[in-house]
């Protein structure tokens, strides 16, 4: 009897030693749910997302709404496709629709707000908005003047991938006006180098960055009027001002000197183009703040005086001020559940920005998130950027044009002007015959 | 087998073997070589995939093992979960109920225009082959409407909402329904060919359309069906389109091809685990070409009146 | 207190096994058993239905047979086919959202539009050269397997193409025709075997009309497997004694293989050819894949998928789809010609 007792006592001494360990391992994973105070418990209700964003990226949201998830008892599943665009359309319209998808472009937003599926931003989202975007922001998200769907992340599309450390071996310095570019393209050209890559390259979608030369052009030259004009057509890219923006994205990306092979240019890739960078074997791209994970991917640091970082494209005309293009996504909600509304409270909150953001690789135009808190330093550059309210900026245009333009004539044109020099007066003339006539 | 079968046979060679071979061989290696490009590549590095030539990678090789190891596990979380295996097994569970109806009733479907007389025989018959050119793009959206909503005129329900958008059978059904045109037209083909006055006699001893169909036109099709099972599932399994619209990319339904575009990273420049996990997923069905292969093999009817 | 202890300890067990071997089971295995229910609840009311239907006689016996032999076929067909087929040509007439007509000015467009001009164009000449190419190797391949020892493995190894998806056939294909510039490193197979014998490499998918041939390649790589099998099927049915009754009276190789062999695989060879014709007007994955439709190499297909679900277009893909509806109508009126030959017995 004593004995027995004396067993159970060990055994329970096991035990409770064992439990002691395995809730401490679990308690260390102690959530601090206060900043989710504002959010009722809804235990057992799932959220579906769909995006065109892919791996590894997905895991990092996860992580970031970890806690959330935690604290609210909200389970969210992310869906990532590289078929978004052409799918979110088919499930809306055949009643398979997500609870929210992260939209790259407002014209796909428009179009589906058309289905009459899509439901009005829910309060709390439009104060959030109200408070941490400018009003330009918010118009993306609004659709015949209701307002539909917050910003989520952003992109800067403005900048010049180059590679400090060749930079220093040859002696450049990073140009910082129009006219400081070229002098050194003209310089590397002169040492045999290739001053500018170039890559347009993306299977369906062949043609988009050199969309991006141009309206980083037209709102260079030009300025916001023209360029919002451009994207409602009431410019027509057949406008002289267009064609002149278009002549001067071909004195410089389609210079032979500067650029090597022209044609070669429609059949590369566009993650292809800058993985020469760190190695000199072209010296500048101009691509948007995203590249980085391309260009990581290839084993360079990226770091002001690393194998890889990025510098402003230059402005061209002194009256257009800081003129910046950049892009992102909007959160657009098929259902008007209570879980699925406090998600998306919680998606336009400075709190999901910031600790998505300290997570890296992520740029948000929340101005409630603190720019230290970016620790990619091209992050860093691109958000000030995009927080600088003496910004010219300019949303990507092809992304705000109806879809035969942005997501078609515009891609095809392009692709032939690089890889089959079409002229350019017959690929504006192309593209305006293919604009919709509603 | 085909040795033997010349032997007995001295007078069946058409072309010498010796040509045969040859040209066999000359065809089977140029046929490989782009594959053995993938295989190798699925062992280099990114740097490596584009700075050495695959051909010179085998001379100097520096492989890893990495690639595989990210495509099973996933990046940074190291479980099975993570990896493909998940997708692989919903590209099983996809795949073989979606290749065995479709089989069974397109064979059914197959004999009844072949051997059962009925007036409209032929216009059927030529209508199904038509139907092969319906694009699946053109059916996705009513097919989704149908399985969410249902269909209905005016308010009464002929068809009820199944709700099976996001589940298995969601998948399975319209499978099941593209497939038809070409199975049924490829069945015809080798049913239409049975012997005739084996299927005669059956039809005077008094056995009804059901008995000759198990009993006769099932085992002698077997090579036919085979055939076209395999290619039945080599589609469905290669399939990316219609699993992500009738249900969900996610790991509890979507195959292991939507894994595999998606290993391309976020930027497409992930060559290396696209390369493992193109490679893996060839794997399963060459596993099922391989085992039913041998039914091609054997030449059923040889030696019957035909 | 130790069995509270124990509790929480299994529970903490259970939280953290989500992601381990038990929790990779319990997600995955009622996949298995929800898939081979379905089987065998289809393959059992199969069953019923044969032996259930099979007791009727006399009159009633062929219209109930042609009721369970053909029903289920021609009602999925209905509803996943001619449904959406039907409702295709309606929405030609219509506008890109569908709610209203616009009579012919979808396929006025493509009469006018000069990109669609060379999708007509390649895609006739992608119909023209592919089947017939396809299917012929495929037959040779098949001829010769039949006489060779071993067949199985070089059978295998070209028809292994067939099993691979077509993402990574592009990918497959990147390595073979990847072009860079001379100085560098070649890693396109292509641009290195043409640099071997000393010319200089093209950037291929840029050379018009070069390059349309080459991705017709990349589907005749992939496809001749199909063709090959099911010829290979029709071969070894040919009843040995006729080739051998053949061959004492003095025929052999080619005489052989053109009197006897090939009229009998004649139904056959014209199956695998009207698959592939409409195989090749169904193309859309692999020239969107490797040029995006650029360069001249656009074809039917591919467009019809970019109106419809790329440009929000569903008036003028549907156009493009009906277009190649018509497209298929020549390959099957010759079809139906050679099929009543065989049908009428």
């Amino acid at each position: 009897m004593k004995r027995k007792g004396l067993v159970a006592l060990v055994g329970a001494a096991a035990l409770s030693l064992v439990a002691s360990l395995v809730t401490t391992t679990s308690a260390t994973a102690a959530v601090n749910c206060d900043p989710y105070a504002g959010y009722k418990m809804m235990k057992g209700k799932t959220v579906t997302i769909f995006t065109s964003i892919l791996e590894p990226e997905l895991t990092t949201l996860n992580t970031a709404m970890a806690d959330f998830q935690s604290c609210t008892g909200i389970k969210i599943k992310i869906e990532g496709s590289n078929q978004f665009e052409a799918l979110l359309p088919v499930r809306v319209k055949g009643g398979n629709a997500p609870d929210l998808a992260w939209i790259p472009q407002p014209g796909l937003l428009a179009k589906l707000v058309d289905t009459g599926k899509v439901i009005p931003a829910p309060k709390a989202v439009v104060a959030n908005v109200d408070k941490y975007w400018s009003k330009s922001w918010k118009a993306y998200g609004t659709v015949k003047g209701k307002f539909y769907a917050a910003p989520f992340g952003s992109n800067m599309k403005s900048l010049v991938w180059y590679s400090p450390k060749q930079f220093k071996t040859n002696g450049y310095e990073v140009p910082s006006t129009w006219e400081q570019m070229t002098a050194l393209a003209d310089k590397m050209a002169a040492k045999g180098q290739t001053a500018f890559c170039g890559g347009i390259g993306s299977g369906g979608a062949t043609g988009w960055p050199a969309t991006d030369w141009v309206e980083q052009m037209v709102l260079r030259e030009y300025g916001s009027d023209v360029y919002n004009g451009w994207v409602n057509h009431s410019v027509k890219f057949s406008d002289p001002k267009i064609v002149a923006a278009m002549e001067k994205v071909a004195g410089w990306m389609q210079n032979p000197k500067w650029v090597g092979n022209v044609k070669g240019i429609a059949t590369t890739s566009f993650q292809d183009a800058g993985k020469g960078i760190p190695t000199g074997k072209c010296m500048m791209l101009q691509q948007a703040s995203f590249y980085g994970n391309i260009i990581a991917d290839t084993g360079a640091t990226i770091a002001p005086t690393g194998d890889a970082f990025a510098f402003y494209l230059p402005a061209t005309n002194s009256k257009v001020t800081v003129p910046v293009v950049g892009g992102g996504e909007f959160t657009a909600a098929f259902s008007a559940r209570p879980e699925v509304q406090a998600v998306q409270a919680y998606l336009s909150s400075a709190t999901f920005a910031t600790s998505r953001v300290q997570l890296d690789h992520w740029i948000s135009a929340n101005s409630g998130v603190p720019l230290a808190a970016y620790k990619d330093p091209v992050d860093k550059l691109a958000a000030t950027y995009l927080a600088n309210p003496k910004s010219t900026f300019g949303f990507d245009a092809s992304d705000l044009m109806p879809a035969a333009v942005g997501a078609g004539a515009e891609w095809k044109e392009f692709t032939a002007w690089f890889g089959e020099g079409k002229s350019i007066a017959d690929v504006v003339k192309a593209i305006d015959a293919a604009w919709p006539k509603s | 087998m085909a040795k033997k079968l010349a032997e007995h046979n001295p007078g069946r060679k058409i072309f010498s073997s010796k040509i045969a071979t040859t040209v066999v061989w000359f065809v089977t290696i140029i046929w490989t070589v782009p594959t053995l490009g993938l295989l190798v590549t699925s062992f280099k590095g990114n740097k490596a995939i584009l700075e050495q030539a695959w051909w010179v990678s085998l001379l100097h090789p520096n492989f890893t093992l990495a690639n595989y190891k990210g495509v099973f596990l996933g990046d940074g979380t190291e479980s099975l979960s993570a990896g493909v295996l998940p997708y692989f097994i919903n590209s099983i569970v996809i795949t073989l109920p979606a290749t065995i109806f479709p089989i069974a009733i397109a064979t059914m479907a197959a004999y009844a225009l072949a051997w059962i007389r009925f007036r409209g025989s032929n216009f059927l018959f030529f209508s199904i082959f038509a139907l092969q050119v319906v694009p699946l793009q053109m059916a996705l959206i009513p097919l989704l409407l149908l399985f969410t909503g249902g269909a209905h005129i005016g308010s009464i329900a002929i068809f009820p909402a199944l709700g099976i958008a996001g589940k298995f059978a969601g998948i399975w059904l319209p499978h099941t329904m593209f497939a038809l045109p070409l199975a049924i037209y490829l069945l015809h083909n080798f049913i239409a060919g049975l012997p005739r006055d084996l299927m005669e006699a059956a039809y005077v001893d008094g056995a009804n359309h059901f008995k000759v169909f198990r009993t006769i036109v099932l085992p002698l099709a077997v090579p036919g069906i085979a055939s076209i099972a395999i290619f039945q599932f080599l589609w469905v399994w290669n399939d990316l389109l219609v699993a992500l619209t009738f249900a969900s990319g996610t790991e509890e339904v979507a195959p292991v091809n939507s894994k595999l575009a998606s290993l391309v990273g976020q930027y497409g420049s992930g060559y290396t685990q696209l390369s493992a996990g193109a490679f893996i997923t060839i794997a399963i069905p060459l596993i099922v070409f391989f085992s039913l292969q041998r039914y091609f093999v054997r030449g059923l009817l040889a030696g019957s009146v035909k | 207190m130790a069995s509270s202890a124990l509790k929480l300890q299994t529970q903490s067990i259970i939280e953290k096994g989500e992601s381990g071997m038990s929790g990779f089971l319990t997600t995955n295995v009622p996949k298995f058993t929800s898939a081979f229910s379905a089987i065998a609840i289809f393959f059992i009311v199969l069953g019923l239905l044969f032996t259930i239907a099979g007791r009727a006689n006399g009159k009633k016996a062929r219209p109930i047979a042609l009721i369970i032999f053909l029903g289920p076929a021609l009602v999925l067909l209905l509803a996943g086919v001619v449904i959406p087929g039907v409702r295709t040509i309606l929405f030609s007439f219509m506008n890109p959202d569908s709610n209203g007509w616009v009579g012919l000015a979808n396929y006025q467009w493509m009469l006018e539009d000069p990109n669609v001009k060379i999708i007509m164009i390649n895609t006739i000449l992608w119909i023209l050269v592919v089947p017939l190419f396809t299917a012929a190797l495929g037959l040779l391949l098949a001829v010769m397997l039949d006489r060779i020892k071993h067949e199985s493995i070089p059978k295998s190894l070209l028809f292994m193409p067939m099993a691979i998806s077509f993402v990574g056939a592009s990918i497959i294909f990147k390595f073979v025709y990847e072009y860079n510039e001379p100085g560098d490193v070649q890693i396109g197979l292509l641009s290195a075997v043409v640099k071997f014998f000393g010319l200089t490499p093209s950037d291929w998918m840029l050379s018009k009309p070069l390059n349309t041939f080459l991705l017709m390649i990349i589907y005749v790589w992939t496809q001749m497997g199909f063709g090959m099998v099911i010829l290979s099927a029709a071969i070894k049915g040919v009843p040995a004694d006729i080739v051998e009754a053949s061959a004492l009276d003095g025929a052999s190789g080619w005489r052989l293989f053109r009197n006897i062999t090939f009229p009998m695989v004649k139904g056959t060879f014209i199956v695998v050819l009207a698959t592939g014709v409409v195989g090749a007007l169904k193309v859309f994955d692999i020239v969107r894949t490797m040029t995006g439709g650029n360069f001249s190499t656009n074809v039917l297909a591919n467009e019809m998928y970019s109106q419809t679900f790329v440009q929000f277009d569903q008036g003028k893909g549907s156009a493009l789809a009906v277009v190649l509806f018509a497209l298929v109508a020549p390959i099957l009126i010759y079809n139906i010609r050679s099929l009543r030959k065989e049908r009428t017995h």
